[in-house]
């Protein structure tokens, strides 16, 4: 009999089995791409716009005037001629109408036209972006003539990358792409390696546990960089997600998805640990990954978050991940420079790993 | 056939739970090339004995040397020269046969024709199934053949006929006395005392985990029958399974 046992040939037909094996489970599939594509294709098109206002026009108006010719050209507005008084009061209370202009000529010369605006204090924040707008079409439609007397003002705009919401929101999505994985992919096969005695089938042959182990990581590493490489790659070409050195750029990426999986799947092997049974593995999962999926900047940045909450978000490693992708991505930093980042889920991977070794159980 | 060759030795064997012994002390021997059988009821102590010369659990005292190596420093040795089919293990999900066999193929460290050993338990047919799709016999034979993948020198299956048809259990006896004629020792456990007679060369009782009788069926039925037993009914030279089988046929059934 051949004396030398070969633990790489081993770790290696455990890798290319659960490799096999991921690919096949659905909840793989649709965790990892199903629904960081349905985000990204849902913000994807949402996107883009910017702000938009509704300002309806008051039945009875004129429409032939200057004024709601100026705003018909106005792209940020878009303006509601169809309702009825009735409809409008009510769409004013609800706010769903940042207000509702009424435009009338004038029974005396000057001014020619006289225009009357209702805002709302449901929706302050549109209402006071329409004011700006109207004070300043009324300052260019009554100044058309004359020559200023004060000053001039001369607009101008800087020509710089531009910032989509893709941009924003697709390294979010990765990162809840490697969470889930991580966490979800890893708990589940751990537990129910374990039920179905199939670790103990393993422990029958002369496997070491720790081949089992890096077996098991190396597949759920490589689905998962599959993964996020596809999810790059499609937001890149199909949204103009911003890759800003190409290929070092995805590189960097997943350089920073390989660290994330590896401190997500230390979670995982925890919730395999503790879990008593199999349905009480996605509550526990959904403990850890909820409040990352929506503190942690995945959908809005963090800075929106009531003072209170910031400390929470700037807690979870999913922070980090999202804050350095989005630097790599779009501000071209390389690696070096988002260590801070990359330190502190390599702190949260050293914690969980200590608690994973604790509580996790083959048997 | 020479019996007289130890190839596991187990020696006062104790094995304690938290709250209650499990095995109280048993010694046996088992020889190469033999099937050995370990009878008794649920509980008494079968698949633990099994599982600590398989080096699955530890033992709390007692000596275990199995072809030479002792279980306490060898236990990887042993792993590569014995094959384990535990009581109702699964496999990797997802996976179908061949590559399931190429899964063990590199825990065992081995090469191996998939195909080949799934043609040795006749599965060629199912090899692209999955094994959560096979019937009770064929997910049986796999297991087995899962066993042999490393040539091994001792096989131990746990309870393999039990829940089978009469059809699928009377095809593993040929499956199992063919493996013991290609040279390999092989200790299983049993339920059936028919599965007993017909397979086994030796056979233990284990009884609250104490060995209560250790000899060849026939030896133990003339024991019996010397000290006076005498069944209650006249047996016939024929029982209802023998009807069965003559009824529905020899043949494999893959339901």
């Amino acid at each position: 009999m051949n004396k030398s046992y070969n633990n790489t040939k081993a770790t290696l037909a455990l890798a290319k089995a659960s490799f096999r094996s991921i690919t096949r489970s659905p909840s793989a599939v649709v965790f990892t791409l199903a629904f960081p594509l349905i985000f990204i294709l849902v913000f994807g098109f949402l996107g883009g716009g910017g702000v938009k206002l509704d300002l309806a026009v008051a039945p009875g108006s004129d429409m032939q005037n200057p004024v709601i010719i100026a705003l018909q050209h106005t792209s940020v507005i878009h303006l509601i001629t169809d309702q009825s008084d009735i409809e409008l009061h009510q769409r004013l209370e609800k706010g769903t109408i940042a207000g509702v202009i009424d435009v009338h000529k004038n029974i005396v010369d000057q001014p020619a036209y006289l225009a009357n605006v209702k805002y709302t204090s449901a929706s302050m924040d549109k209402g006071n972006i329409l004011k700006s707008i109207l004070n300043n079409l009324m300052y260019t439609l009554n100044t058309k003539d004359l020559k200023p007397s004060v000053a001039e003002l001369k607009e101008s705009t800087v020509h710089g990358r531009t910032y989509r919401t893709i941009d924003f929101i697709l390294p979010g999505q990765l990162g809840f792409s490697l969470l889930s994985t991580g966490v979800f992919g890893t708990a589940f096969v751990f537990f129910s390696l374990r039920q179905t005695l199939v670790i103990k089938r393993f422990f029958a042959t002369p496997v070491k546990r720790s081949s089992i182990i890096l077996g098991e990581g190396l597949a759920r590493i490589g689905f998962a960089l599959i993964g996020a490489l596809f999810i790059i790659l499609i937001g890149h070409f199909f949204f103009h997600f911003t890759l800003i050195h190409g290929v070092t750029t995805v590189i960097n990426m997943l350089l920073l998805s390989t660290i994330g999986v590896i401190v997500f799947m230390g979670f995982g092997f925890v919730v395999s640990g503790i879990a008593k049974s199999e349905s009480t593995i996605p509550p526990i999962s959904n403990i850890i990954t909820l409040p990352q999926f929506l503190l942690s900047g995945t959908f809005f940045s963090i800075e929106n978050f009531p003072n209170w909450l910031q400390p929470i978000s700037r807690a979870l490693p999913l922070t980090y991940l999202n804050d350095a992708m989005r630097q790599v991505a779009f501000e071209g930093a390389g690696l070096w420079d988002v260590k801070q980042q990359i330190l502190i889920m390599v702190i949260w991977g050293i914690g969980i790993y200590a608690v994973a070794v604790k509580v996790f159980k083959w048997e | 056939m020479d019996k007289t060759n130890t190839i596991i030795s187990v020696r006062n064997l104790v094995k304690n739970y938290a709250d209650f012994t499990a095995v109280k002390g048993i010694s046996f021997d088992v020889y190469e090339n033999e099937i050995f059988g370990l009878l008794g009821p649920n509980g008494a102590g079968k698949t633990t004995t099994l599982e600590i010369i398989e080096t699955l659990r530890e033992k709390t005292s007692g000596e275990i040397t199995v072809d030479g190596f002792s279980v306490d420093k060898d236990a990887n040795e042993i792993k590569r020269i014995i094959g384990v089919q535990l009581q109702a293990a699964g496999y990797y999900p997802n996976l179908n046969l061949v590559e399931l066999m190429e899964l063990f193929a590199g825990l065992y460290g081995v090469d191996i024709k998939p195909m080949e050993m799934l043609e040795k338990v006749n599965l060629q047919d199912k090899a692209k199934a999955k094994f959560k799709a096979l019937s009770g016999g064929q997910k049986q034979r796999f297991s087995i053949a899962t066993t042999l993948l490393n040539s091994p020198k001792i096989i131990f299956l746990d309870e393999p006929t039990t829940g089978l048809d009469p059809q699928a259990r009377r095809n593993l006896w040929d499956l199992i006395i063919d493996i013991r004629n290609n040279g390999t020792t092989v200790v299983l456990t049993t339920h059936y005392m028919d599965e007993a007679e017909q397979l086994c060369d030796r056979v233990a009782f284990v009884e609250h985990g104490e060995i209560i009788a250790l000899d060849t069926p026939d030896n133990l039925i003339d024991q019996l029958i010397n000290s006076g037993f005498e069944r209650k009914k006249e047996v016939k030279k024929a029982n209802l399974e023998d009807v069965f089988i003559n009824l529905t046929g020899q043949e494999w059934r893959e339901g």
